[in-house]
C-alpha cells in the first residue's frame, strides 16, 4: 500500500486508493466499507420486500373474509416476510454496521479475512433468490413458517429442497461473517484499545459473533435432518419411525431463541452509542453493561423450550423454563437502568439518532414487559399462538431491532459520507414511525388477549375492528419508510460538510477520524492519548 | 391516577366476560382483555394474567417516568450541564438487580402453584379423545362407543371461499361454528387425550384456559370442569399452523348438565350403534334421531 497520507489528512479516495472501479470495486470488493455498504444496501432492499409481503398479510387481514389472497399464498407471506426480515434485512444490516464500523472503532485498518468478508457477503444474493424462487414453482412457496416444523414442513413441495438450501447458504454466510467479526476484535485492535476500552457496539457484537458460531450450526443441523427425513427415508421427526416432531423444536429453538439475541444485542450496543452521545455524558455502568449482555447471552442458551410450552413438556421442565426465562428480566432491567441513568443528570439534544433510541427504549421495554408475561407458563397457554405473541415479538423487533438500525444510520452516516443529512425529513421519518408503529401493533395485543389465532388469514367478525386500526397502521408505517432511502440518497449526493466528530457529544474511535473516513481506516494505529479520549465512553 | 388511566380497560374486561358466549353480539371495541372463562382453572390463569398486566404497568410507570422526567428536565436547550463525572454507583446497581429478583420471585410462587395445579389429572370422570386432523376434530368417547367428527360449518366454509360474494358479517359466529360440537357435562373433570393424524394442532378453547398440542404419534393430556351453572356454547380454534386451511378448523364445545349428557350420549350410542341400542332401549330401535 503506497498510501502513506496521515489518516487526519482529509485526501480524494479516487486519487490514492488503488481500488478496482467500475463493476470490479463491488464484486470484488475486500474493504470493508465497500462490504459494509453492500451488506446494508442489501438489507434495505431486503427489508422493502420483506415489508411488501406484510403490507400484503395486512391487506388481506383488513376485512373478514378472504378478499384477495389464497389461504396458501397468505401463508407463504407469513413465512417469507419472517425469512426475508430476519436473516435478510435485520442479520445483513447489524453485519452490514459491523463491517463499517468495527475496524474504525478498534482502531484498525480493514477487517482481518477481507476475502472471506467478501465471499460471505456474496452468497446472501444467491441465498435470498433461491428462497424468493420459490414463490415460482410448482406447489408455492415455503407455507409452514419461519420454524418450519415438521410434519407440516415436509409436506412442502418443489419449494422444500430450495427453502433448505436457501438457509444453508444463509448460515454459512453468518457464520464467516461472525469469525470474521471475533477475529478482527481479537487481533486487530490498536495497542493500548484493551477489551474493557471496546464501545459498547463492539463488546455485542462479539458476543453476537459467539452466538452465531453456537447456534448457525445447530439450525443447520435441525434442517438437513428435515432434508434426508423428506429425501432419504430417515425417520428424525416422524412418530410412525421411532422419531419425534417435538425433537425439532427443541433443536430449533435452541437455535432460535439465541437467534433473537442475535437480532437484539447489536442494537443494545447502539443505543449504547447513541444516548451518551446526545445525553453529553459518559455512559452508566459500562461494565455493568458488558456483563449484562454477556449474561443475557449465557441465558439465551436455556430458555428455549418457552416458545414450546403448550407441546406437552414434563412439569419440572416447564417449571425450569418458566424461572429461567425469568431471570433474563434482570440483565435487560440492568442494561434499561443503566441507560436512564446515563440520560438523568445529562445536557440533552434531540437529533434523529437520539430520537430513535429514545423510541427504542420506550417500545422495547413494552416488548420486555410482555415478554415477561409470557414467561408465565399458565398464562402463557392462552397467550402462546395469538396474536398477543405477535404484537410481543413485533414490539422488540421493529421498534427493538429496526428502529436501532435507522438510528445507526443516523447517528454514522455523516461520517460515512462527510455530509450531514437533512434533519428535518430524518425527523419526520422517525415521528411517522413511531407513531404508525403503535398503531400497527399495540392493536395487535388486545386482539391476542381476545382469542383471535396467529397465522390465520382470515378471522371472525368480532376482531374486524382492531384489525382495521392494525392494517392502517400497517399501510402508514410501511408508507412512510420511503422516507429512509430518500433521506440517505440526497445524504450521500451532497449536504452540509461535518467534521470528524460529526455530533457534539460523540466519543470514539471512529469520531477521531475525518468524515468521509479513509479507505483504509486505520493505517496508522491511534496514539494512546487518541485511545484515551475516546474510550471516554 | 393509575387505576383511573386504566378503569377503561377494567371495564372493557367485565364486558368482555362471557364473550365466548355471544361473541359476535359484542362491538369489536370493547374486546381489549382475556375473558375469565368458565371453570376454576381458567379463572386462576386470569388472576395471574391481571397480577402479570399491573406489575407491568407499574414497572413501567417507574421507568417511563424516570426516563419521561429525564428528557424533559435535562435538556441542553434548557440549559442543562451534563453531570460527567456520574459514571456507575455500586449501591444503585445492587438495588436494581435485589429488587427485580424480588418482584420475580414473589410472581414465581402463584404461577408455579398454578401451573402445578394445571398439570393435576387426577379423578377425572370422563375421557375424551380429541384428534386433529387436516382440517377438522375427531372425537372419540372412550369406552362408549362414541365417535364423531367435527368440521367447520357449512355457511362459513360457503362464505369463506375467495369470491365468494357473500357478506360473511351475516353469518352466524363466522368461523367458529362447526357441523358437530363436542358436547360435555357441566360440574365434571373432562379428560382430554390430545393427538393428531397427519401435522401438529392444537387444542385451544379460551373460555376453558386449555391450549394443547396436537401432536402425531404423541398422547397429550389435558383437563378442564366447566362451573355446573355454566352450561353453553364455548368457542374455540386450532392454535398451530397446520397448513393452508388453519384458519378454518373451529372448536365448538357445547356444555351441558349432567343429564342432559347422559340423554345425549345415549341417542348417540342409539344411532351409532343400532343393534346394540336395539337391546337396551328396543322402542327407540332405528328411528333415533340424529343428535343435533
Amino acid at each position: 500500500m503506497a498510501n502513506n497520507d496521515h489518516a487526519a489528512v482529509a485526501h480524494d479516495h479516487d486519487a490514492h486508493d488503488h481500488k478496482p472501479h467500475g463493476w470490479r470495486r463491488w464484486v470484488y470488493a475486500t474493504n470493508h466499507k465497500d462490504i459494509g455498504t453492500m451488506y446494508l444496501v442489501f438489507a434495505g432492499i431486503s427489508f422493502f420486500i420483506g415489508g411488501t409481503m406484510a403490507m400484503l398479510i395486512r391487506l388481506e387481514l383488513f376485512k373478514p373474509g378472504l378478499q384477495f389472497l389464497d389461504p396458501q399464498f397468505f401463508n407463504s407471506m407469513t413465512t417469507l416476510h419472517a425469512l426475508e426480515m430476519i436473516f435478510g434485512a435485520v442479520m445483513p444490516a447489524w453485519t452490514g454496521l459491523a463491517n463499517w464500523m468495527i475496524p474504525m472503532q478498534v482502531g484498525a485498518p480493514d477487517m482481518a479475512l477481507p476475502r472471506l468478508n467478501n465471499f460471505s457477503f456474496w452468497i446472501l444474493p444467491f441465498a435470498f433468490t433461491l428462497l424468493l424462487a420459490t414463490l415460482f414453482v410448482p406447489g408455492g412457496a415455503p407455507a409452514g413458517g419461519w420454524t418450519m416444523y415438521p410434519p407440516l414442513m415436509l409436506q412442502g413441495g418443489a419449494s422444500f429442497p430450495m427453502t433448505i438450501f436457501a438457509i444453508h447458504m444463509m448460515g454459512i454466510s453468518s457464520i464467516l461473517g461472525a469469525i470474521n467479526v471475533v477475529v478482527t476484535i481479537m487481533n486487530l485492535r490498536a495497542p493500548g484499545m484493551t477489551l474493557l476500552r471496546m464501545p459498547l457496539f463492539v463488546w455485542t457484537w462479539l458476543i453476537t459473533a459467539y452466538l452465531l458460531i453456537a447456534v448457525m450450526p445447530v439450525l443447520a443441523g435441525a434442517v438437513t435432518m428435515l432434508l434426508t427425513d423428506h429425501f432419504f427415508g430417515t425417520t428424525f421427526f416422524t412418530a410412525a419411525g421411532g422419531g419425534d416432531p417435538v425433537m425439532f423444536q427443541h433443536i430449533f429453538w435452541f437455535f432460535g431463541h439465541p437467534e433473537v439475541y442475535i437480532l437484539i444485542l447489536p442494537a443494545f450496543g447502539v443505543v449504547s452509542e447513541i444516548i451518551p452521545t446526545f445525553s453529553r455524558k459518559p455512559l452508566f455502568g459500562y461494565d455493568a453493561m458488558v456483563y449484562a449482555t454477556a449474561s443475557i447471552a449465557f441465558l439465551s442458551f436455556i430458555v428455549w423450550a418457552h416458545h414450546m410450552f403448550t407441546v406437552g413438556m414434563p412439569l419440572a421442565g416447564q417449571l425450569f423454563f418458566m424461572l429461567s426465562t425469568m431471570l433474563i428480566a434482570i440483565p435487560t432491567g440492568v442494561k434499561v437502568f443503566n441507560w436512564t441513568a446515563t440520560m438523568y443528570k445529562g445536557s440533552l439534544s434531540f437529533e434523529p439518532p437520539m430520537l430513535f433510541a429514545l423510541s427504542f427504549l420506550f417500545l422495547f421495554t413494552i416488548g420486555g414487559l410482555s415478554g415477561l408475561m409470557l414467561a408465565i407458563v399458565p398464562a402463557d397457554y392462552q397467550y402462546q399462538d395469538t396474536y398477543f405473541v405477535v404484537a410481543h415479538f413485533h414490539y422488540v423487533l421493529v421498534p427493538g431491532a429496526v428502529f436501532a438500525i435507522m438510528g445507526a444510520v443516523y447517528y454514522w452516516l455523516p461520517k460515512w459520507t462527510g455530509n450531514m443529512y437533512d434533519q428535518k425529513l430524518a425527523k419526520w421519518h422517525f415521528w411517522l414511525s413511531t407513531i404508525f408503529v403503535n398503531v400497527l401493533f399495540f392493536p395487535q395485543h388486545f386482539l391476542g388477549l381476545a382469542g383471535m389465532p396467529r397465522r390465520i388469514p382470515d378471522y371472525a367478525v368480532q376482531f374486524t375492528d382492531w384489525n382495521q386500526v392494525s392494517s392502517i397502521g400497517g399501510f402508514a408505517f410501511g408508507l412512510s419508510q420511503f422516507l429512509f432511502p430518500y433521506i440517505i440518497w440526497k445524504c450521500v449526493r451532497g449536504g452540509v460538510r461535518v467534521g470528524n466528530r460529526a455530533w457534539e457529544g460523540a466519543h470514539g474511535l471512529e469520531w477521531e477520524l475525518p468524515s468521509p473516513p479513509p479507505f483504509h481506516s486505520w493505517t496508522d494505529p491511534p496514539s494512546d492519548a487518541v485511545i484515551q479520549r475516546g474510550a471516554a465512553h | 391516577m393509575m387505576r383511573k388511566l386504566f378503569s377503561p380497560l377494567a371495564t372493557a374486561a367485565a364486558l368482555a366476560l362471557g364473550a365466548s358466549q355471544a361473541a359476535h353480539a359484542e362491538s369489536g371495541w370493547s374486546l381489549l382483555n382475556m375473558t375469565q372463562g368458565v371453570t376454576a382453572m381458567s379463572r386462576q390463569i386470569y388472576s395471574l394474567h391481571m397480577l402479570m398486566f399491573w406489575l407491568c404497568v407499574g414497572i413501567a410507570v417507574v421507568v417511563f417516568g424516570v426516563m419521561t422526567y429525564s428528557i424533559f428536565t435535562f435538556r441542553k436547550s434548557r440549559g442543562a450541564v451534563a453531570d460527567t463525572t456520574m459514571l456507575h454507583s455500586t449501591t444503585v446497581e445492587i438495588i436494581w438487580t435485589i429488587v427485580p429478583i424480588a418482584i420475580l420471585v414473589a410472581t414465581a410462587v402463584p404461577a408455579a402453584t398454578t401451573l402445578i395445579k394445571t398439570e393435576d389429572l387426577r379423578n377425572s370422570q370422563l375421557t375424551i379423545r380429541v384428534t386433529g386432523f387436516q382440517w377438522g376434530w375427531n372425537y372419540e368417547y372412550l369406552n362408549s362407543g362414541v365417535n364423531f367428527f367435527s368440521r367447520l360449518d357449512r355457511a362459513s366454509d360457503a362464505a369463506r371461499q375467495l369470491g365468494s360474494g357473500i357478506d360473511v358479517t351475516t353469518v352466524p359466529h363466522y368461523l367458529l361454528n362447526v357441523d358437530k360440537p363436542l358436547v360435555v357435562p357441566v360440574g365434571t373433570k373432562v379428560r382430554l387425550l390430545v393427538t393428531a393424524n397427519d401435522v401438529i394442532h392444537s387444542w385451544w378453547v379460551p373460555a376453558f384456559g386449555v391450549k394443547k398440542d396436537a401432536i402425531p404419534g404423541f398422547v397429550n393430556e389435558a383437563w378442564f370442569n366447566i362451573d355446573a351453572d355454566k352450561a353453553g356454547l364455548y368457542r374455540g380454534n386450532c392454535a398451530e399452523l397446520c397448513g393452508r386451511d388453519h384458519g378454518f378448523m373451529p372448536i365448538v364445545v357445547d356444555a351441558r348438565s349432567q343429564q342432559d349428557f347422559q340423554t345425549w350420549l345415549k341417542d348417540e350410542q342409539a344411532a351409532e350403534h343400532p343393534a346394540a341400542a336395539n337391546s337396551s332401549a328396543p322402542a327407540a330401535a332405528g328411528s333415533a334421531p340424529a343428535a343435533q
